[in-house]
């Protein structure tokens, strides 16, 4: 197999929301930048985004990004690094305005400034009372942001590499990323895309739990391209439930429901959050509502003939506020829960929504990993952005619609550090001889594996496993079991067969290929999530039911090689801001 | 469930063929999608584009039982058997239920789908009332699935020349954007005898939207836009 060699400036892995921000900074600079997709870029899962993007713009009463950041520290419980949530919250009303003057439709005030809802775990004045920062465009924010973000790169006339699919980071033998390998969907060539910048914005892996509100592209390519060249991934173990997932269905219900006045009921008709939360109520931080979701569940106060979910009730918001605000939810209640939300409330039940952990970075989105003793070495050449990366914003637990301001506020500062690089690095460096090995051994083993496992039946048992070990609860026992039962499935999918050969659109070979990547990801939650012996954010352990600031206020670094794990310092000083110390979380 | 698919591999069939499927099906089973990934399963050469499985990002549009649809949202207990399912009509097919969408894409790109407002922008958000921000409402949700475009007899017939409604949506979209200052250049650009006026109201594109838009109407404002300039 002859591979062919591409040269850019600069290669941008996935088309979402981070992605398209970054290539905007790039093309808008006048560089040559291909940017890779799996999907037509309005296919990317930013468009199932619903409920907003968190920028304190202050239109809706007093606020301040001081106070976006200590929320966003407090909800990640502490794990966040400051520096990077200071810029994160600093920048991201700027990011939002940039947004709107790119022709987001944006839901609008009287007076003709943006509309901001509120959201979980947004507050005034550090935690007094519920705030309205969230931006939305009805209950389609992600939608409508994914579009503008495409139609801006149209007018930039960005260079997009449709239905392509990244396989392998190429690196240079001292470490610097020269681009990557990928396969041409279409024709099922495969090319060596030779660049001197490299960004991953590949998304989440929500696909390695069997319920997920994440689209079937989830699959953390980025993740086990970069795990594969032997960069580590940080503090895997922390995956956000989602408090409202269609029950049965897996698909998601915003936090904007309960932002617009909407609660959950247990069987007995009662609002149990005032219990577990008595402040913000339905609109604590998602770990918490999940948890006590959860908790109303195990006691036996769910609903239904099996007690196995609770209900969302938002009929009392009435058919105007509905049509207006969250007209999308009413279509997708009707479709996959069969209830129409102005007149009955929604079963709903906590799915795996987002992946807080990911490939480490610094708030200029540059790739860090230890060396020589650093343990934030900048990975020359190499950026990651969005959900596939961990700068760290989100911490142990993310709040709501601070997904999307980290694509644009990272996007955008990757984007612009990227061009500062170029134009410091001029000149390809010369490819290694090797630089199209791996890939083609990975490929001439899929191609050839005779007597093979079935891709769907490994993926199924990595998904059932997933969700029974590591869920919304972790138990000692089934963390322990569970790491030797992925580590056994792991084995399987390094022997998948596919019984599909041609070379045309090939989807079989692409779900392989996929799963190579979600079995990295599956490892690494595994391992990190056994050895952390604490409970922070997403992370609650049954046998260590307390935040250990003492031990654990780290990071965790996952290896591929050997499944080994260090740790690293949380960063507790921002950048001008005084640092917010660690102290009891509540709602 | 029994389900006739159309079948095509450019290395293997000389021609397009129809293949049976009979399948037990798992109650979990609710949506078109979730069977065609179940008979991807069982047979893994079936070739379909997939993603968000829940109606918002477009990739899933087909010909199902001689509707256009998303597979994704259409319940199967609302099919009836034997379920034909085709690609989108008047594309060119690179594989099974792929369709090659360039020119779909490229009638899109025609019509200049992003903001134009050379103007400075304004150090906060440049200000849109309620009721002008209403003007996109139904416009912006497009989701780009070529749904109506490919059941358009006259995108059909001209797929070069015909913007289509799903490019023309579009355009109005940015025409009736308060934002938008390009009204005049917009008009130019589709006053031609295809390109706007070979839409002749069928309506088949208001049939099969799957998220209940109406790219007719939007055509009709913007002829609205063009006589009214002219007088």
């Amino acid at each position: 197999m002859a591979i062919a060699i591409r040269k850019f400036d600069a290669v941008i892995v996935g088309a979402g929301g981070a992605g398209m921000r970054a290539a905007l900074q790039l093309a808008e600079a006048g560089f040559r930048v291909a940017v890779l997709s799996k999907v037509f870029p309005t296919r990317s899962h930013t468009v199932a985004a619903q409920g907003g993007i968190g920028a304190a713009l202050g239109n809706m009463g007093e606020d301040s990004w001081l106070w976006h950041m200590y929320d966003t520290i407090k909800g990640s419980d502490y794990l966040g690094d400051q520096d990077a949530i200071e810029f994160l919250c600093r920048m991201a009303p700027q990011a939002v305005i940039e947004l709107e003057h790119f022709g987001m439709p944006f839901d609008r005030n009287d007076n003709g400034t943006v509309y901001q809802r509120p959201f979980g775990g947004h507050s005034q004045n550090f935690g007094e009372r519920p705030v309205q920062r969230s931006c939305c465009a009805a209950d389609r924010t992600g939608h409508a942001m994914l579009h503008t973000l495409y139609q801006r790169n149209v007018r930039a006339n960005t260079h997009f590499f449709v239905e392509w699919m990244a396989l392998d980071l190429v690196r240079a033998a001292d470490g610097q990323v020269l681009g990557v390998t990928a396969l041409e969907m279409e024709t099922g060539e495969v090319y060596l895309l030779h660049a001197r910048a490299t960004l991953f914005a590949t998304g989440g892996a929500g696909r390695i739990f069997a319920a997920s509100t994440n689209a079937f592209i989830n699959t953390g390519d980025g993740l086990g391209m970069a795990a594969r060249a032997g960069i580590p991934l940080e503090d895997m173990e922390f995956w956000q439930f989602h408090p409202t997932g269609v029950a049965g269905a897996g698909v998601l219900i915003t936090e904007g429901v309960r932002g617009e006045g909407g609660y959950l009921l247990n069987k007995n008709g009662e609002r149990f959050m005032e219990r577990y939360a008595p402040t913000m109520k339905d609109l604590a931080s998602r770990d918490v509502v999940s948890r006590a979701m959860a908790t109303e569940i195990k006691e036996g106060r769910g609903c239904g003939p099996e007690a196995d979910h609770v209900l969302l009730k938002l009929d009392h918001l009435g058919v105007e506020v509905v049509e207006k605000r969250l007209p999308g939810i009413r279509e997708i209640a009707k479709k996959f829960a069969n209830v129409d939300p102005v007149k009955e409330p929604i079963p709903v039940v906590p799915t795996v929504h987002y992946q807080m952990g990911g490939i480490p970075t610094n708030y200029h989105g540059e790739v860090v990993a230890p060396r020589a003793g650093d343990l934030e070495a900048v990975v020359p050449g190499f950026y990651a952005a969005g959900e596939c990366a961990c700068a760290s914003v989100h911490g142990a637990n993310r709040l709501g619609t601070n997904s999307l301001t980290d694509l644009l506020v990272f996007g955008r500062a990757s984007g612009e550090h990227m061009v500062q690089f170029l134009r410091e690095n001029p000149g390809h460096r010369e490819l290694p001889a090797d630089a199209a090995e791996y890939t083609r051994a990975r490929l001439d083993r899929l191609e050839n594996q005779r007597d093979g496992e079935n891709v769907y039946q490994v993926a199924a048992d990595m998904r059932r496993t997933m969700q029974a070990h590591c869920g919304v609860f972790r138990f000692p026992d089934l963390l322990a079991t569970g790491v030797t039962r992925i580590r056994e499935i792991s084995e399987r999918a390094a022997r998948t067969e596919i019984k599909d050969h041609s070379k045309v659109f090939n989807t079989a070979r692409v779900e392989a290929l996929e799963l190579d990547n979600l079995i990295e990801v599956a490892r690494a939650t595994m391992d990190s999530a056994e050895a952390r012996e604490e409970s922070r954010g997403a992370h609650d352990r049954e046998d260590f039911p307390k935040r250990d600031d003492v031990n654990w206020l780290k990071h965790t670094l996952w290896f591929k090689d050997g499944d080994r794990l260090e740790y690293k310092p949380v960063h507790l000083k921002p950048l001008t801001a005084a640092t917010f110390e660690p102290k009891v979380r509540t709602y | 469930m029994h389900f006739r698919i159309y079948r095509y591999d450019p290395e293997k069939d000389a021609q397009p063929r129809m293949q049976d499927y009979r399948v037990d099906l798992d109650p979990s089973d609710r949506m078109l999608l979730d069977a065609l990934v179940r008979i991807k399963s069982l047979d893994d050469s079936l070739t379909l584009r997939r993603s968000c499985r829940e109606g918002v990002c477009g990739s899933d549009a087909m010909n199902i039982n001689g509707k256009n649809g998303l597979a994704c949202i259409t319940r199967l207990s609302d099919l009836k058997e034997p379920v034909e399912i085709r690609p989108l009509p008047g594309l060119p097919v690179i594989r099974d239920l792929v369709v090659d969408m360039s020119q779909f894409f490229k009638q899109y790109h025609s019509v200049r789908p992003y903001l134009i407002n050379d103007e400075p922008p304004p150090e906060k958000e440049r200000l849109q009332t309620p009721q002008e921000r209403e003007e996109l409402d139904g416009l912006y949700e497009c989701i780009l699935c070529a749904c109506c475009s490919t059941a358009c007899p006259s995108f059909w017939w001209n797929p070069d020349k015909f913007v289509g409604p799903a490019g023309l949506l579009q355009a109005y979209r940015f025409l009736a954007d308060s934002r938008d200052l390009a009204t005049n250049a917009r008009l130019d650009n589709l006053e031609d005898p295809y390109r706007l006026f070979r839409c002749h109201s069928i309506m088949n594109c208001v049939d099969v939207c799957p998220k209940g838009l109406n790219p007719t109407k939007a055509i009709g404002n913007i002829k609205d836009l063009m006589v009214r300039r002219t007088v």
